[in-house]
C-alpha cells in the first residue's frame, strides 16, 4: 500500500507535480527519487540485503544454444554467485523467460533475441539486448535500465515499478500497460492501447502510436513527437513545459535516441482526471450521496 | 492458447514439409491436443489431391467392427467416384482411417466432394490440386511422421498445434480448416470468436455447411463465401476485421498466396520474419528460428493488420 505523504512539498515535489507526474509519495526504493538522474549509485538503494558482491570487471559467457531457459536463469544466478559483473549470453535464440528474478547489479548482455517474458521481475541489473525482444518483456522491472536494439513485441514494460526501459525500434501493442513508475522510452512507433491504464511514471514515445492513446489512464506522462491514431479515454494534452522539455532532451540523448530535429515536435498526454473515483461507495449508495 | 505457423518461399519448392513441423514442434507448449498442416505442392490441370477420413480416431478402439465399415465407406467411395468420372491414379491409406486420393477429374468438384460427404462416416479433409491437409490427435512429431509429411516439397504451408477452450479434442475441430467445397483453401486460427453463432447462421443461410462446433471453423467458411463471390484474399481479410467479433490473429493458405489478419484489440501474438526469399511467421519468435537459426529481425504486426504474400 502507497504511503501517503501530506506535508508541504518540496520542490522536487512541486516539479513532479508540474510535469503531471505522481500526486503521492510512494515507498521503495527508486520510485521516491526517479525524478533526479543525477543522484548515485548509493542513493538509489541498490544495496539489496542478499545481494550478491559482483565486480563488473569479471566477465563470463554462457552458451545458451542447448539450454532450456530455467538452466540459463540458474547459470546467472551461479555466476553472480562467484562474483562475476558482467555477463554476455550467446545464442539465447528467442527463448521464453530469460534473465528473469535478478535483484542485482549486474552488466547482462544478451547477444541475440529473446522471447516471451524476457527480463521480468528485474530489480538493478543494466540489460543490453542486441535483438528483439517477444512479448511482455521487463514486466514488473523494478530498477536498473533495458536497451533493445531492435523490436519489442505487446505488453512491453507491463506494471513496471522504476528503472528505465529503452527500446530503439517498434513496439507491439499495450506498451506501458499498468505501468506503475519508471521510464519507457521506444525509438520507433509504438502499437494500440499504449499506456492503457497508466499509473505513474513517464513514456517517450519519438515515432507514432496507435489508437487509444493513454486509454483510462490514472497519472503518469506521455510524451509523443509522432502522431497518435487516436487518444483514449480521459487521456489530454498537456502543456510541455520548459522542465519536460530539459527532461526530455537530456533522456533521449542519453540512449542516443534524440531526433536530429530536436525535441520541438514533442507532445505531452496526461491524465484528464475525469475517472478518478477513490471513494468506497457502492452505485446504490452514491446516489443516494448525491 | 493454441499455436499458429506459416511460411511461404519466394524462390521455388523446398522441404516445406519438414520446415513447417519443426516450427510446429517448437510451439508444442501452446498446445498438445492436436496439430495440423496444410502444404502446398505444385499443381497439374485437372488432378486433384483429396484427403478423406472414414472415421474418428477414438472409433478405433471403441467399435469393433469398425474395420468392416471402413472397408465398406472405403468401397463407396470408390464406386462413386466412379460413377463421376473421376480417374482415381493413387490410393495412400495414411492411417487406418484416413486416405489420401490422388484423383484425374474434369467435372465439378463441387459435386464431387459433396458426394463423397454423403457417404457414412466420411468426412472431406481437404480437396485441392496443390493442397495437402493433414490433421490429427498428438503433437507434430507424432502427426507428422504417422503421415510422412517430412518428405514433402511445397512452396509454402501453414500449421496450428491446437489447446483445445471452445470445443472437443478430436480430429473434427482441428485445424486447418479446408473451406468446403473451394479447392486449395485452408485456415488456422489462434482466438476466440464471441459472434459465431450469428455469423454461422448468416453463412448457412448462404448455403454454407459446418462440420464441427469450433469457431475457428467460422474463419474457413467466411474467407471461402468472399473469395466465391470474387473478392480477393486481402479483401476478405480486411473485411474479416469489422464481421467478425472477438481476439484473433489467423493465417490463410490458397493455391498461390499467404495472408494473416490481426483483430482490433491487438490480443493474440503474431511474429513476423520477412525476407526476399522467405516470409515466416509464427505465435512466438521461437517457432520462426527452428527453420531460420541465425539472428535476424522480426516484428510483431499491429491491430486491425493484414497482409498477404505471394508465392
Amino acid at each position: 500500500m502507497a504511503e501517503i505523504a501530506r506535508g508541504e512539498l518540496t520542490e522536487q515535489e512541486r516539479l513532479s507535480h508540474e510535469m503531471g507526474l505522481h500526486t503521492e509519495k510512494l515507498g521503495g526504493r527508486s520510485q521516491q527519487i526517479f525524478f533526479d538522474i543525477d543522484l548515485d549509485e548509493a542513493a538509489h538503494g541498490f544495496s539489496l540485503p542478499n545481494a550478491y558482491d559482483v565486480d563488473s570487471n569479471k566477465r563470463a559467457e554462457i552458451d545458451a544454444s542447448k539450454m532450456p531457459s530455467n538452466t540459463v536463469n540458474l547459470r546467472i544466478r551461479e555466476l553472480m554467485q562467484d562474483g562475476y559483473g558482467t555477463i554476455v549470453i550467446k545464442n539465447p535464440g528467442a527463448k521464453h523467460s530469460i534473465a528473469v528474478g535478478i535483484l542485482n547489479r549486474l552488466n547482462l548482455i544478451i547477444d541475440g533475441s529473446l522471447g516471451y517474458f524476457g527480463c521480468g521481475l528485474i530489480d538493478g541489473p543494466n540489460v543490453r539486448i542486441a535483438g528483439r525482444v517477444g512479448w511482455s518483456c521487463a514486466e514488473n522491472m523494478m530498477s536498473g535500465t533495458i536497451f533493445i536494439e531492435k523490436n519489442a513485441g505487446s505488453q512491453f514494460g507491463a506494471a513496471i515499478r522504476g528503472g528505465d526501459l529503452v527500446c530503439k525500434g517498434n513496439v507491439g501493442s499495450r506498451t506501458g500497460i499498468d505501468m506503475k513508475g519508471g521510464t519507457i522510452l521506444v525509438g520507433g512507433d509504438t502499437g494500440a492501447f499504449t499506456g492503457f491504464m497508466m499509473q505513474r511514471g513517464r513514456m517517450v514515445i519519438c515515432g507514432n502510436a496507435g489508437k487509444n492513446l493513454g486509454d483510462s489512464m490514472y497519472d503518469g506522462t506521455i510524451y509523443i513527437g509522432g502522431e497518435p491514431a487516436s487518444l483514449g479515454v480521459d487521456a489530454v494534452w498537456a502543456e510541455v513545459t520548459d522542465l519536460d522539455r530539459l527532461w526530455l532532451e537530456r533522456k533521449l540523448r542519453q540512449y542516443d535516441l534524440l531526433p536530429k530535429s530536436g525535441i520541438g515536435r514533442f507532445r505531452k498526454i496526461v491524465a484528464g482526471r475525469q475517472l478518478w473515483n477513490y471513494d468506497n461507495l457502492e452505485p446504490t449508495e452514491k446516489k443516494m450521496v448525491l | 492458447m493454441c499455436g499458429i505457423a506459416g511460411l511461404i518461399h519466394r524462390d521455388g519448392a523446398t522441404s516445406v514439409g519438414k520446415e513447417i513441423t519443426a516450427m510446429l514442434k517448437s510451439l508444442k507448449h501452446r498446445g498438445p491436443d492436436s496439430t495440423g498442416f496444410a502444404v502446398y505442392g505444385t499443381s497439374t490441370a485437372n488432378e486433384y489431391v483429396m484427403r478423406l477420413k472414414l472415421a474418428e480416431q477414438e472409433d478405433m478402439g471403441k467399435d469393433h467392427r469398425i474395420h468392416e465399415k471402413i472397408r465398406r465407406r472405403q468401397a463407396e467411395v470408390d464406386n462413386r467416384l466412379a460413377e463421376l468420372d473421376a480417374e482415381t491414379i493413387e490410393v495412400t491409406e495414411a492411417t487406418p482411417y484416413a486416405f489420401r486420393y490422388r484423383l484425374r477429374y474434369a467435372g465439378d468438384t463441387r459435386r464431387l466432394t459433396t458426394e463423397i460427404e454423403q457417404i457414412e462416416g466420411a468426412e472431406v479433409l481437404s480437396f485441392g490440386s496443390a493442397l495437402e491437409l493433414i490433421k490429427d490427435l498428438g503433437d507434430a512429431t507424432t502427426v507428422s511422421e504417422q503421415y510422412g509429411l517430412g518428405s514433402f516439397r511445397g512452396t509454402h504451408g501453414i500449421g496450428h498445434t491446437r489447446m483445445a477452450t471452445e470445443s472437443d479434442v478430436d480430429i473434427r475441430s482441428a485445424h486447418p480448416y479446408w473451406a468446403y467445397p473451394y479447392n486449395d483453401i485452408a485456415v488456422v486460427h489462434n482466438g476466440q470468436i464471441t459472434n459465431y453463432w450469428i455469423m454461422r447462421r448468416e453463412m448457412e443461410r448462404l448455403g454454407h455447411r459446418f462440420m464441427s462446433n469450433c469457431d475457428s471453423e467460422l474463419l474457413a467458411v467466411y474467407t471461402a463465401n468472399n473469395l466465391e463471390r470474387g473478392a480477393t484474399l486481402g479483401d476478405s481479410l480486411k473485411s474479416s476485421i469489422k464481421d467478425i467479433d472477438g481476439v484473433f490473429t489467423y493465417v490463410v493458405a490458397t493455391e498461390n498466396e499467404l495472408g494473416m489478419a490481426k483483430d482490433t484489440m491487438a490480443a493474440k501474438p503474431m511474429v513476423l520474419f520477412e525476407s526476399d526469399k522467405l516470409v515466416a511467421l509464427a505465435s512466438e519468435e521461437v517457432a520462426i528460428r527452428a527453420i531460420v537459426p541465425r539472428e535476424i529481425d522480426t516484428f510483431d504486426p499491429y491491430d486491425e493488420e493484414v497482409r498477404v504474400w505471394r508465392r
